[in-house]
């Protein structure tokens, strides 16, 4: 690890000026932390925002919910509103990290995390992300965790986050502090699919500073549920998941949310698979034939051509679960 | 704790330095020990450590001596003591940037000067000389490492020292009271849930934190939130039955 100078703020202001000045910002530290230690990660300040005024979940006048960017893994999965309002939120927290983990990492720094390629965090392999221009070592080696989504000839990491992917199919919104005021930026918007600027990942102006995730107000009821698939049970990531929340009125569906991890550069929403349930009634063939729209445009590597159907089963599954659920 | 060996933590773990790579911060741990308000010494539940008389050579300083001689280039630092140096460091004339931080642990307070890049870890065991918590990943993958910081189990590897002004930590040397054990370690002897006892002081602190959040309703709610703390002996079964046990008598 290199050596770097360490500051605490106390109010939010104090804090985008550090950050406007090179500072990094430090919530958890789960993944700074560990990324600094393998040198992928050089900061050199750290601005420690956990003494800011960022823990409350709140409902918003709309009805939406607002979940501060210091709240953390645990605490907003056990969060009563979240899981009455979106148990797909509380759902992928609890499937994601381990219980250490997730009562140290933030809301804030979730959806910050870098990927877990393991040329990204190996400094001695080619990668643009970590070393533009540097080529992608993953794109002709073992890439059986890669992405088939949203991937570029520079770069077919995924985003490792899995309550990103709910974020990404309820549409929620990221809302910022930066030198220039606050502004709000629509979840598609805010993480960037790499292109030929991998290391450029969120959207993102110089000391800008998340505040909280704002997931808009929507139909109720709506009946939501994450399903994530891994090599082993717990404490993975995941090869595939499924985030869907589904609005069921006269046994009609008139709103679906559906979005997909582990096969994405960024959490994968799914608008086809969305059309092909609007105005529909829950059936099996209903939800096979939604769900055969997943995959659409996969671009599958050498090691990871099974996640193109099992995509498509997981989205099933998780259709059927929460679609046949009363 | 029974079966605890501070051989691997110590030396077989030590990390390999990559040629131009900075030193790994556990070479750069100690800078200065200022304003040691040494309060009481929590009794050990090392029960090797407390058959020990004081003068004694340890079996931590004997092997961070042998390291010293036989392992100094694998170390890539100077060990004087227990406090290591960091020879880039040093050799600079530079001294990396440092905080100093007050917090108790296992209900003594300290107040320490550490460099930036110390961990929780670290400080525990080769500041603090509480090397029940042990360094297995390093990377918050394993659990080994795990403490209570606030109440709340966290991997000390990944928890920079220099941000707990004012926290409460509580690691395995502060589970017992006095020479009564803590009640799940009491259940992991009785239900024999170790082998090699490497990984043992982080289930037991998770196990704690898993009792106290409640997630004991099923061995397979326990199994799921244990599922931090990884064994590589395959005590799981055994580790449950204990976490059980222990949930079951509060």
């Amino acid at each position: 690890m290199y050596p770097f100078s360490y500051t605490k703020v106390s109010d939010t202001r104090e804090a985008v000026n550090a950050a406007r000045n090179g500072g990094r910002y430090i919530a958890g530290g789960t993944t700074l932390v560990d990324l600094m230690r393998e040198t992928v990660e050089r900061p050199e300040t750290l601005v420690d925002i956990t003494g800011l005024p960022l823990r409350e979940v709140t409902v918003t006048e709309r009805g939406g919910l607002r979940i501060g960017a210091l709240v953390s893994m645990a605490e907003t999965a056990a969060n009563r509103k979240v899981r009455t309002l979106y148990p797909v939120v509380s759902e992928s927290l609890e499937l994601s990290a381990s219980a250490q983990l997730r009562n140290m990492a933030t809301i804030g720094g979730n959806i910050m995390q870098r990927t877990r390629c393991t040329y990204f965090r190996d400094v001695s392999a080619d990668c643009n992300k970590r070393d533009p221009g540097s080529g992608c070592a993953a794109l002709k080696g073992v890439n059986r965790t890669h992405a088939i989504l949203g991937t570029s000839d520079d770069c077919v990491a995924t985003h490792p986050s899995d309550v990103a992917v709910a974020f990404a199919a309820l549409e929620a919104q990221v809302q910022l502090l930066g030198p220039e005021g606050e502004r709000h930026v629509p979840f598609a918007d805010f993480l960037l699919k790499p292109g030929s600027t991998p290391n450029r990942e969120q959207a993102l102006r110089q000391g800008e500073l998340i505040t909280a995730v704002e997931i808009p107000a929507h139909p109720r009821p709506l009946k939501s549920g994450y399903l994530k698939v891994r090599d082993r049970q717990s404490y993975e990531f995941a090869l595939t998941s499924a985030a869907v929340a589904l609005h069921i009125r006269g046994g009609v569906i008139r709103d679906a949310y559906v979005a997909a991890g582990g096969v994405g550069t960024v959490p994968w929403k799914l608008p086809a698979v969305e059309e092909a349930l609007v105005g529909e009634r829950p059936s099996d063939r209903l939800w096979a034939g939604a769900a055969d729209r997943a995959a659409d445009g996969a671009r599958p590597l050498q090691h990871n051509r099974f996640k193109a159907e099992l995509l498509q089963r997981t989205v099933e599954r998780q259709l059927r679960t929460v679609g046949d659920s009363t | 704790m029974p079966g605890s060996d501070d051989v691997t933590g110590f030396a077989l773990f030590l990390p390999l330095r990559r040629p131009g790579a900075p030193p790994a911060e556990s070479e750069s741990v100690c800078m200065s020990s200022t304003e040691f308000t040494e309060p009481d010494v929590p009794p050990p539940t090392d029960s090797a450590d407390s058959t020990e008389s004081p003068t004694a050579p340890t079996r931590r300083t004997f092997i961070a001596t042998t390291t010293a001689v036989g392992g100094a280039v694998v170390a890539g630092g100077f060990i004087t003591g227990s406090t290591f140096i960091d020879a880039e460091g040093a050799e600079a004339g530079e001294a990396a940037p440092s905080s100093r931080v007050s917090l108790t642990v296992n209900g003594s307070r300290r107040t320490v000067t550490v460099d930036n890049r110390t961990s929780l870890l670290d400080l525990l065991r080769e500041h603090l000389d509480l090397t029940g918590s042990k360094k297995g990943c390093n990377a918050g993958a394993c659990g080994a490492c795990t403490v209570l910081v606030d109440d709340r189990r966290v991997n000390s590897c990944l928890t920079l020292a220099a941000r707990l002004e004012a926290a409460e930590v509580t690691t395995i040397e502060g589970l017992a009271d006095g020479d009564e054990l803590h009640p799940l370690q009491q259940a992991f002897i009785e239900q024999d849930a170790f082998q090699c006892g490497y990984c043992t002081p982080g289930q037991i602190v998770s196990g704690v934190g898993c009792i106290k959040e409640g997630h004991t309703g099923s061995p397979e709610e326990i199994r799921e939130w244990m599922s931090g703390n990884i064994c590589r002996c395959g005590c799981y079964v055994k580790i449950v039955r204990a976490v059980e046990q222990t949930a079951g008598r509060k």
